[in-house]
């Protein structure tokens, strides 16, 4: 089991790296995002009630984190429908593969791609200008919940590939992300939020995930908060990943 | 459950696959397949192949009847089923991405080859196959019979008792055809059973020690190539007459030698005979003997086609002529 998941997840790995299309736009567009952001919402940060930061980059850097995260996951989801189109998931399930392994390999690929994305956040914050308050360990917190998150959001992208089988419906998700996220405290102070947008934040797992990595980013390492992030991020992943075990069960039953 | 004592090497009683719709796409069949055996699987597109071999790699459950495969039930011992099958589908299912050594490494991984091995294993096969010049490059560069044969190496890197292969030469060209052809005899010299499904009436002849014929889900006729044929009757020799000749006298002479029917044009003569090349020159002294030019001859064997057409009333889809296997043009 072990084996297979981890050849699987090399797998997954490489042609994510022979496929610059496909991972380009998980750190580009996110990127792209922060910069318009950052350079036309500066001001925001002198609303009142918002909270006390050294800079707009130091806060927004989490939500670009996360939407890269969950751009990770839409593109996890695309390489496992590809395989479902393209017959090399058939050749996984007429072999001796465990079923299981057929999920954690693409999971284990979206853990490492999701640190990678991290990383590329991080640095790209410090070298323009962000600070991370909370040191090494703060970067630490930071990597836990952005890559328990991502393989959550990876192992989503799978249950959707299983479900729909088709690369172009779980493309076409692409819009729900930004919808999911803008219903978030990613991108502003949940206390700024009017209703019912604060209620629908309150609920939603994205905002305590991108608050648990801003703690230490913008503020401090008050555990408190990433906790909350890195069980939010937990029980995507947990909740996903037994999604995406089911959803291939369904889809061997129906077969 | 395994079953006791000898065991063919697939056995399968009434298998059926209706899907929603009430489509029967395998409409109940029964076939065994004896271990170390070619089989054949011959029809035309949509008659069940490809189902029915979905069904005993245990990509498809069956909605009705029962199929073994190496001993092992497919509904209800697909694990066992897995480890001891080679499959390579219709569609070679290969990530273009990855190179070939890579894949056929990756595949030895999931059939749970020690690691220490792996790349001995793959290397070897790579080359079997005759790619081991190409083994570093991405498949998604390979052509069409290229990837065949990687599918092939990747089928058997574990060594399977029971080799599955859905329509292996489909869409190549004849060269590519003939060198899975080798391969195939290769492997049944070896001792793998191959249970092999075409649409090509020469491929299934040439390969096949025994065949299975299937129209509409149903099988329709199984046995030896040769017996199949032999069922629908003798060889013929199609005459052609010079022109001139008188038909009445040549349709006396070869009345002496079997059946005959004279065709509208007249000056074609189509005898069944018995013995097949054994009676040309006999037939032959006796036209000359009696003053009957001929014009051309040919020795036309009953082919697979005649077979499907005698047991289902229309010809194999894409077998074109029905004469095309010709025996021999002798002048």
């Amino acid at each position: 089991m072990i084996a297979a998941s981890v050849a699987l997840a090399r797998r997954a790995l490489r042609n994510a790296l022979r496929r610059p299309q496909f991972l380009a736009p998980l750190v580009l567009f996110p990127t792209l995002f922060l910069a318009v952001n950052v350079g036309g919402l500066e001001r925001t940060t002198s609303l009142q009630g918002f909270p006390q930061v050294d800079g707009f980059l130091d806060f927004q850097l989490a939500a670009a984190i996360t939407q890269s995260l969950l751009l990770g996951g839409v593109s996890a989801g695309i390489a496992a429908a590809l395989d479902i189109e393209g017959g090399f998931f058939d050749r996984l399930v007429a072999s001796p593969t465990p079923r299981l392994a057929i999920v954690l390999g693409r999971v284990l690929a979206a853990s490492v791609i999701a640190a990678i994305q991290v990383v590329y956040f991080l640095v790209l914050g410090l070298v323009f200008g962000a600070s991370i308050q909370g040191g090494a360990l703060g970067v630490l917190s930071v990597l836990a919940i952005g890559i328990v998150a991502g393989t959550g959001f990876g192992a989503l992208g799978m249950m959707i590939a299983l479900r729909t089988r088709n690369a172009s419906t779980v493309q076409g998700i692409f819009p729900l992300v930004f919808v999911i996220l803008f219903i978030s405290s990613a991108f502003f102070p949940r206390e700024l939020l009017s209703a019912p947008a604060d209620v629908l934040a309150a609920y939603n797992p994205l905002s305590y995930i991108a608050e648990g990595m801003r703690q230490p980013i913008a503020f401090d390492n008050a555990i408190g908060p990433v906790l909350e992030g890195l069980a939010a991020a937990a029980g995507v992943t947990v909740v996903a990943i037994g999604l995406s075990v089911l959803a291939l069960r369904g889809r061997l039953r129906e077969a | 459950m395994q079953y006791p004592g000898p065991i063919a090497a697939i056995e399968v009683i009434g298998l059926e696959r209706r899907f929603k719709g009430a489509v029967k796409a395998v409409a109940g069949i029964d076939l065994e397949v004896a271990a170390g055996e070619v089989y054949g699987f011959l029809g035309p597109n949509g008659a069940g192949k490809t189902t029915t071999v979905r069904m005993l790699v245990t990509l498809l459950r069956p909605t009705g009847g029962q199929a073994l495969v190496a001993g092992f039930d497919v509904a209800t011992q697909p694990a066992d089923v897995r480890r001891r099958i080679g499959v390579a589908l219709q569609e070679a299912a290969l990530d273009p991405l990855m190179t070939g050594s890579e894949l056929i490494e990756l595949q030895a991984t999931l059939h749970g080859i020690a690691p220490r091995t792996v790349r001995a294993r793959g290397a070897e096969l790579i080359e079997r196959v005759g790619l081991s010049q190409a083994a570093g490059r991405r498949v998604g560069t390979y052509s069409g019979g290229m990837r065949r044969r990687l599918d092939l190496a990747m089928a058997l890197i574990h060594e399977p008792e029971v080799l599955f292969l859905d329509e292996p030469t489909t869409g190549l060209d004849p060269t590519s055809r003939l060198t899975l052809w080798e391969e195939v005899r290769r492997l049944r010299d070896e001792g793998t059973t191959v249970f092999l499904t075409t649409q090509y009436l020469e491929e299934a002849d040439q390969l096949a020690d025994r065949l299975g014929i299937i129209a509409a889900g149903r099988i329709v006729a199984t046995g030896t190539p040769a017996a199949l044929k032999a069922e629908v009757g003798r060889p013929h020799l199609d005459l052609v007459l010079a022109p001139g000749t008188d038909l009445r006298r040549a349709h006396e002479v070869v009345t002496r030698f079997g059946d005959h029917r004279p065709v509208a044009d007249g000056c074609h003569l189509s005898i069944e005979i018995a013995r097949g090349a054994g009676d040309i020159a006999p037939i032959l002294r006796a036209l000359d003997d009696a003053d009957v030019a001929v014009a051309e001859l040919e020795l036309r064997q009953p082919t697979l086609d005649d077979v499907f057409l005698a047991k289902t009333g229309e010809h194999l889809e894409g077998s074109g002529n029905p004469h095309s296997e010709a025996a021999a043009e002798l002048v």
